[in-house]
């Protein structure tokens, strides 16, 4: 086990590697060091050796890919995409065009998206699960019917829709919550209810319409009708089969995205105004502050790998005939 | 004469709709998918979203014939010069609606503007009032006629539309009793969705002449009428994204299963790389080099629509390369297992050459999975684009869109009165087309995905 | 089996929903007990009551460091902090300079190349010097830089990056001290200006003036050279030929010529205090890596200083309680008394404990806590406009619905001009070609001059928060000239008493002698085509692209916008490659030269390579040499008679097709009080006032949390179950019948 994730590991640096390559050509195509500078800083009187003395603080002097004016052996190591692309890997994130330093931001906004996202997809599971068992519980009837339209409505609406209506109706007409916001501690309570609210409601349509299927699949198996037939009882025979049976392909199927969670949620963070990654992200974009686009795009793909090895070995754990080799 | 104009987005949805003619063509020689789609089309969901389905289609298919004007020729020159403005047939039928101008925010069906202005009574003293609509209502004698008008108005275009839906439906209907055998597909599902669609349609264009449906925009704008334009935007990213990438998905998916080694080894690194970048990081990027590009070949993008045209295929495109790894994993892993199949091997011990052997025998075999993808996924870019508009990296403000309307919603929310309408406009069209593909998908996959039989 | 059993039998004896409502009974008392706070209070408990004014910012603060920091945004925090020589004063108007921490206004003294003085007029004037006179006993805030241990010497000074690792923010720093302000501060704050490697964005326009300037920079940079990176380098050591300091109060600062405008400067916080100390203790290695910079946790003499800086989340501003004997003017202008704006008059300022700002992306949620009375002042954007105001014939007030609420309103005077231009280097708007050329180039810019509506543009977009401007010089500003006089001749006739567009017809006349009737080409028949370039970050500005459209098509000119993002349009600016245009300006001092400065032939884009503020690169030599006199001269009869024919110059070649100059309202809740909006000066904090009291009451009663949605939800689904229930039951009991 510990020699495959070992091995896992180190299949990830050439997919690190090519993830930086990509980010480097996309952002340089677009942007010249000079440019970048401008932006950076300011409308107003802006010299040309102001640019320079910040291209050299920021390391942005250097050829992108290749040195060829270097004879000492910097072909390809005194270069930005050398020099920024290796301080990746030891996480050294370095500082963001505008001049913080990025791994402290990161560290401190990691924590607001982990309050959003983690209750989030707690919660979203749990209810997609109990929302599923009742309707596997009246399967093939007229309820059965009705909450799968329902549930399909639920997902034809864009999630924008619903944080329209929970923002106008909860926090501005009945004045239950904040509008939008964040505190650190007990506070933050107060603030996530609401996104936890939408985000579990938006999420409602497609997991329970995926859940109800792995459960019926359970339901049809031979195994649950030599239950029935012996007679125990309807409720009996969905929480001590088909629930932990039907368990095992939901967990291994959302043990990809957990690692992702600390990303944080784009659209919700903005929107309720959380200091989280998934805002620090967007605010990068909009800035077009290449440094932390690039490390948020380096911590994505480091996370995302993460979740593959933990899908194989959530596996192996759960079914052990499964060998990792 | 005019001049047509072909955009690269007009290009790709003909071949769209002429691949499935000859998709649909092609199945009358395979009983065996045929079986399949029937199970899809005798369930009245399928059929009914079908028809919806169509019907976005058609409207889409309508707004991409593009053409240009002709300018006044002035004296003294022979040349003709074409209007900057690219037109498209659909703007020709909803002319009317889109022919009344007014200069800020009205409530639907209103006479008067949703925002007061400074005005001059009679003895120069200034007031501030809700001004009257420029061109709504302005057919009416007097304001109180308003609610006959709209009842009578709404009678005839029932009516028209009634008959409308009549003459297409009762030729059918006679043709299928002349010639076709007793189906099991429920047509009278098919003819209820589409007399309402038309009757709809009819309804809304009768009275669009006139009075504003869904209201105005800040700039005095139709709302019934950029919802309507925005439905060939939601649907051409709902398709293109899936197909512009669908080569590249099929092409490496199939080798990666059929070939393995070396193959195998590049396609999935190539994937997993793409798969762990976090897909709005790469859109964002990738609309930013889009961005530039434009900007250093001026000379290309002459046209308002052409650039737009330009945007909105290159978005499609990353889009599609943000979610093709998830068909050419699937397409890989069936290939894998169908590639072990006995006359596959049979194939390969007779030395039947390898392109022959993916195009006979394996493809086949795997085209249900393209096409669950490609339904499955429909719904999802409709819904991504309103999402990207937000973010900034959405199509081009001058192109109509669901999701440049939801943008703009946001600030007219919060105003006080709220402006609701816009909104309300984007999510009614947008949600109904995105139901009816969700729930065809459904269909679809029931049909064709043997895990859900 | 046992358990199967249980969970069935609770289903049965039906006890489970006599649970569930026991359940959701409590948790609504419970909820509706805490009484104290509203629920959706936005702020911590524990600060309810407190002498704290609430505000947001909307963009996080990229700079803080005075010598870098150059946008309002920034300003708003640190002006409140830092101190510098002079200030406007707080009521009077028109503006009016003051010492702040001098005892008296700077002396200036006008020498000749040799030393001797001269008199201010003077042909062989070479130098002009300023002699400052600093106010004794002024101290810094309590700071960490300045801690010293019982042997005096610095607390907080480490060799080492590893001794630093324990400290993460500078709240970690437990010890603080603090010093004498004196005049070497200013001086050595001086000399961060002429840094190179600070990025001072006015180096380059101060480097012109200050004598030795230009000298000092160089020898920084070598400097520089020889240190290690991120290295303190003591710029006390390095002498600056034009600063000098005669003691620890007296100071003066020699400037090449004479530079009128240079008093504003002194009022900006680029010229405030900084103690070497400071640059000291952030240099120390690994603080850097922790965004502990001066950039980021400022150290001044000010009223206020900053004790929180998380641009994430919240900034916090608290009283500085070292800060000097300051008090509340007492005089104002005219109607000052009446508003109550003297009422605080000679108490200690500043009167507030605490300023707290919190991070808020979106205007909607921000004014939506400012209706519920957690943000103490909003301005006013266009979509709550309607609710906030009324427009009456006598101008803004506020609307009903406000005026219950108590809330009052300020008129804000922005002092800037934003405007539509065109790039004069184009071969088709601009300024090129033959005189007969140039000619009909100047009648297409005038008649798109007329054509284009800003007043129209105006109430759509912005509900008219801003006047049509005649000319750069907004109101306010010496120079701008009102009513038939101030009009522009070649856009505007005067009639009926106001100023009036001319009519289409006139438009289409000059587009026709440009050689477009029609909007076509006289010899080719071509439609014409012009380009509008703008940035399209964010996205949502397809209704103003419409109104834009609208405009050129009145003429039959079709317009093509090009959207870029901001960095490509900052590209084809400095490249001279955008065609029109939309910019703004924001007056750094209230001086006709700051404005006319924008159509200065040499301050030209494209001839400064990117570095100049004249973006439309116009260059008129008539004009240049009358900005060359006018910019030497004090406010005089004889500058405003050279104003105005520099003004006549422009309105005639119209370099810009448009231009505004916009109107700020901000609104106060009704505990607010002693706020005077002042156009310039952002150091203002000190002045204004609160009744904390007031605030909790109003708080409390219109916040009352509505219940009922909460119930029916749960009665909702409490009567799912009974059905459900029901039907399982009949489930259960379903039995295969046999005969």
């Amino acid at each position: 086990m510990l020699a495959y994730i070992i091995r896992r590991l180190f299949y990830a640096i050439p997919i690190l590697i090519g993830v930086n390559l990509l980010t480097f050509a996309l952002f340089f195509m677009v942007n010249t060091p000079d440019q970048m500078a401008r932006v950076q800083l300011g409308d107003k009187h802006i010299s040309a050796d102001a640019i320079e003395e910040w291209k050299s603080q920021r390391g942005y002097d250097k050829p992108l890919f290749l040195n060829t004016a270097d004879d000492s052996g910097g072909l390809l190591t005194d270069t930005i995409f050398y020099e920024k692309s290796l301080r990746l890997f030891v996480f050294d994130f370095g500082k963001s065009d505008e001049g913080r330093v990025i791994g402290e931001d990161i560290l401190e906004r990691m924590w607001p998206s982990l309050a959003l996202a983690l209750p989030t997809f707690i919660v979203g599971i749990l209810v997609n699960i109990i929302f599923s068992l009742f309707i596997v519980m009246f399967r093939a009837s007229l309820f059965d019917t009705a909450a799968m339209i329902f549930c399909v409505a639920l997902m034809s609406i864009s999630g924008v829709f619903y944080i329209f209506a929970g923002q106008y109706f909860f926090a501005k007409l009945w004045h239950l919550v904040p509008i939008s916001g964040y505190l650190g501690g007990l506070d933050a309570v107060r603030f996530l209810v609401l996104p936890v609210i939408i985000g579990v409601i938006s999420g409602i349509g497609g997991g329970t319409r995926l859940y109800r299927t792995l459960f019926l699949e359970e339901a049809g198996k031979d195994y649950v009708r030599t239950a029935r037939a012996k007679g125990v009882s309807e409720l009996a025979v969905l929480f001590r089969h088909i629930l932990p049976n039907g368990l095992i392909p939901i967990l291994t199927s959302v043990v990809v995205v957990i690692p992702s969670l600390f990303m944080g949620s784009l659209l919700m963070e903005s929107f309720f105004g959380i200091p989280g990654l998934g805002s620090y992200t967007l605010n990068a974009i909009w800035a077009q502050d290449f440094a932390v686009v690039r490390s948020m795009v380096f911590l994505g793909s480091v996370l995302y790998i993460i979740g593959l090895i933990l899908t194989d070995i959530s596996y192996t754990l759960v079914d052990p005939r499964v060998r990792l080799s | 004469m005019i001049k047509p104009v072909v955009l690269w987005s007009d290009v790709l949805i003909f071949i769209l709709v002429a691949f499935m003619a000859a998709f649909f063509w092609h199945l009358r020689s395979r009983p065996l998918t045929l079986k399949r789609w029937r199970s899809v089309f005798h369930s009245h969901t399928g059929v009914a979203s079908f028809v919806v389905i169509l019907f976005y289609l058609l409207i889409a298919v309508t707004d991409s014939l593009h053409y240009r004007l002709p300018l006044d020729k002035i004296e003294g020159s022979d040349d003709v010069h074409y209007s900057q403005d690219v037109r498209s047939l659909l703007d020709d039928i909803l002319h009317d609606l889109n022919s009344l101008d007014e200069t800020t925010y009205s409530e639907p069906f209103s006479l008067y503007s949703f925002a007061k202005i400074n005005m001059q009574d009679d003895s120069g003293g200034v007031y501030r009032d809700y001004p009257r609509l420029a061109s709504a209502g302005s057919h009416l004698q007097t304001e109180e006629d308003i609610h006959a008008d709209i009842v009578q108005r709404s009678v005839w275009g029932l009516a028209l539309g009634l008959m409308i839906s009549l003459l297409i439906i009762v030729p059918h209907w006679l043709w299928r009793r002349r010639y076709a055998a007793q189906s099991s597909v429920p047509w009278v599902t098919a003819y209820l969705t589409l007399a309402a669609l038309i009757c709809l349609s009819a309804w809304a264009l009768l009275l669009g002449q006139v009075y504003h449906i869904f209201g105005t925009n800040q700039v005095g704008g139709d709302v019934l009428y950029q919802s309507i334009k925005a439905i060939r935007t939601g649907v051409l990213i709902g398709t293109l994204a899936t197909l512009l990438t669908l080569p590249l998905a099929v092409v490496l998916g199939i080798s990666a299963g059929y070939f393995r080694g070396w193959v195998d080894d590049v396609v999935q690194y190539i994937y997993t790389t793409l798969n762990s970048i976090p897909g709005i990081l790469l859109i964002a990027a990738s609309v930013l080099l889009i961005d530039v590009y434009i900007e250093t070949h001026p000379d290309d993008f002459q046209l308002v629509a052409v650039r737009a045209d330009f945007k909105f295929l290159a978005l499609c495109f990353i889009l599609g390369m943000t979610s093709w790894t998830g068909l050419c994993r699937l397409l890989r892993a069936e290939t894998l297992k169908v590639s072990q199949l006995d006359y596959v091997h049979a194939a390969q011990a007779f030395g039947v050459s390898h392109a022959r052997i993916i195009f006979r025998h394996i493809m086949p075999n795997v085209m249900h999975l393209i096409l669950i993808s490609l339904v499955l996924d429909f719904s999802v870019f409709v819904l991504a684009e309103a999402v990207l508009s937000y973010i900034g990296v959405g199509v081009d403000p001058s192109m109509n869109s669901w999701g440049n309307m939801i943008n703009e919603a946001r600030a007219e929310l919060s105003r006080d009165p709220v402006v609701w309408w816009s909104v309300s406009a984007a999510f009614a069209l947008m949600f109904v087309l995105v139901l009816a593909a969700n729930l065809f998908s459904d269909r679809v996959r029931d049909a064709f995905d043997p895990r859900f039989h | 089996m046992k358990i199967e059993q249980s969970v069935v039998n609770i289903f049965a004896q039906q006890r489970i929903r006599t649970i569930l409502v026991a359940m959701l009974m409590l948790t609504l008392t419970a909820l509706a007990g805490c009484e104290g706070q509203a629920w959706n209070n936005p702020h911590p408990a524990a600060e309810s009551g407190g002498n704290i004014i609430y505000s947001a910012f909307s963009e996080r603060p990229k700079h803080l460091d005075p010598a870098r920091s150059y946008s309002s945004d920034e300003a708003r925090f640190i002006d409140q902090i830092y101190d510098p020589p002079l200030a406007y004063h707080y009521l009077k108007r028109p503006y009016q300079l003051i010492p702040n921490t001098l005892t008296a206004m700077p002396r200036v003294v006008y020498t000749d190349a040799a030393g001797n003085e001269v008199s201010a007029g003077a042909p062989q004037l070479a130098y002009s010097t300023y002699y400052f006179e600093l106010q004794q006993g002024i101290r810094y805030q309590p700071h960490p830089a300045f801690a010293r241990d019982e042997n005096g010497d610095f607390l907080y000074r480490f060799g080492h990056a590893a001794e630093a690792a324990a400290y993460h923010s500078l709240a970690n720093f437990k010890e603080s001290g603090s010093r004498e302000l004196l005049a070497g501060d200013y001086i050595y704050q001086l000399k961060r200006l002429a840094d190179p490697s600070l990025l001072s964005p006015v180096r380059g326009l101060l480097s012109q003036y200050i004598d030795g300037m230009s000298e000092f920079s160089a020898a920084v940079s070598e400097a520089h050279d020889s240190l290690p990176d991120g290295q303190w380098l003591d710029l006390r050591e390095i002498p600056f030929a034009g600063a000098q300091q005669s003691d620890d109060y007296h100071f003066s600062i020699r400037l090449k010529g004479k530079y009128p405008q240079f008093s504003y400067w002194l009022a900006y916080h680029f010229f405030a205090p900084v103690p070497w100390e400071a640059d000291a203790f952030y240099h120390q290695p690994g603080l850097a890596q922790r965004n502990i910079t001066l950039d980021w946790y400022p150290l001044g003499s000010g009223p206020f200083m900053m004790t929180r800086n998380n641009p994430n989340e919240v900034i916090v501003l608290e009283k500085n309680p070292n800060y000097r004997a300051d008090f509340y003017p007492a005089e104002g202008e005219p109607g000052d008394e009446q508003r109550g704006l003297l009422d605080d008059a000679g108490k200690r300022v500043p009167l507030l404990d605490k300023a707290v700002y919190r991070l808020e992306k979106e205007s909607i949620p921000f004014w939506t806590k400012f209706l519920q009375g957690y943000y103490d002042r909003s301005g006013i954007s266009s979509e709550s406009f309607d609710q906030a105001v009324k427009i009456g014939s006598e101008g803004v007030s506020l609307s009903e619905d406000m005026e219950a609420r108590g809330v009052t309103l300020e008129k804000e005077v922005v002092l800037g001009t934003y405007y539509l231009a065109f790039n004069m280097l184009d071969p088709v708007v601009g300024d090129t070609g033959t005189r007969r050329e140039r000619e009909r180039k100047r009648k297409l810019r005038q008649a798109i001059a007329i054509a284009y509506d800003q007043q129209e543009s105006l109430s759509i977009f912005y509900n008219g928060r801003g006047e049509v401007a005649m000319s750069p010089i907004p109101p306010g500003i010496f120079g701008y000239q009102s009513g038939r006089e101030g009009i522009n001749p070649y856009v505007f006739d005067w009639q009926d008493g106001r100023a009036q567009r001319k009519p289409l017809d006139e438009a289409r006349r000059l587009l026709a002698e440009a050689g477009y009737p029609d909007g076509r080409n006289a010899v080719t028949g071509e439609p014409l085509v012009l380009n509008l370039d703008t940035t399209t970050a964010g996205g949502g500005t397809s209704a103003a692209q419409n109104w834009m459209i609208k405009q050129f098509r009145k003429l039959n000119i079709q317009l093509n916008i090009r959207g870029t993002d901001y960095n490509r349009f900052k590209e084809k600016m400095s490249t001279g490659n955008a065609q029109m245009f939309q910019w703004g300006w924001l007056a750094d001092y209230p001086d006709a030269e700051n404005f006319l400065f924008l159509l200065y032939g040499p301050n030209g884009q494209v001839v400064s390579g990117g570095s100049g503020v004249n973006s439309t690169n116009y260059n008129n030599q008539d004009y240049n040499r009358l900005f060359e006199q006018m910019q030497l001269m004090e406010n005089s009869p004889q500058r405003m008679a050279i104003i105005r024919r520099m003004l006549a110059i422009v309105q005639k070649d119209t370099p810009w097709a448009s231009a505004w100059h916009p109107h700020s309202y901000i609104l106060n809740n009704h505990w607010v009080s002693n706020t005077k909006a002042h156009g310039i000066s952002k150091s203002v904090l000190k002045f204004v006032a609160i009744d904390p009291q007031a605030r909790a009451d109003a708080q409390q009663t219109w916040n009352k949390p509505v219940l009922w949605p909460l119930l029916l939800v749960a009665a909702l689904l409490a009567l799912l179950s009974v059905p459900g229930v029901r039907a399982y039951r009949r489930r259960q009991q379903r039995r295969i019948v046999t005969d």
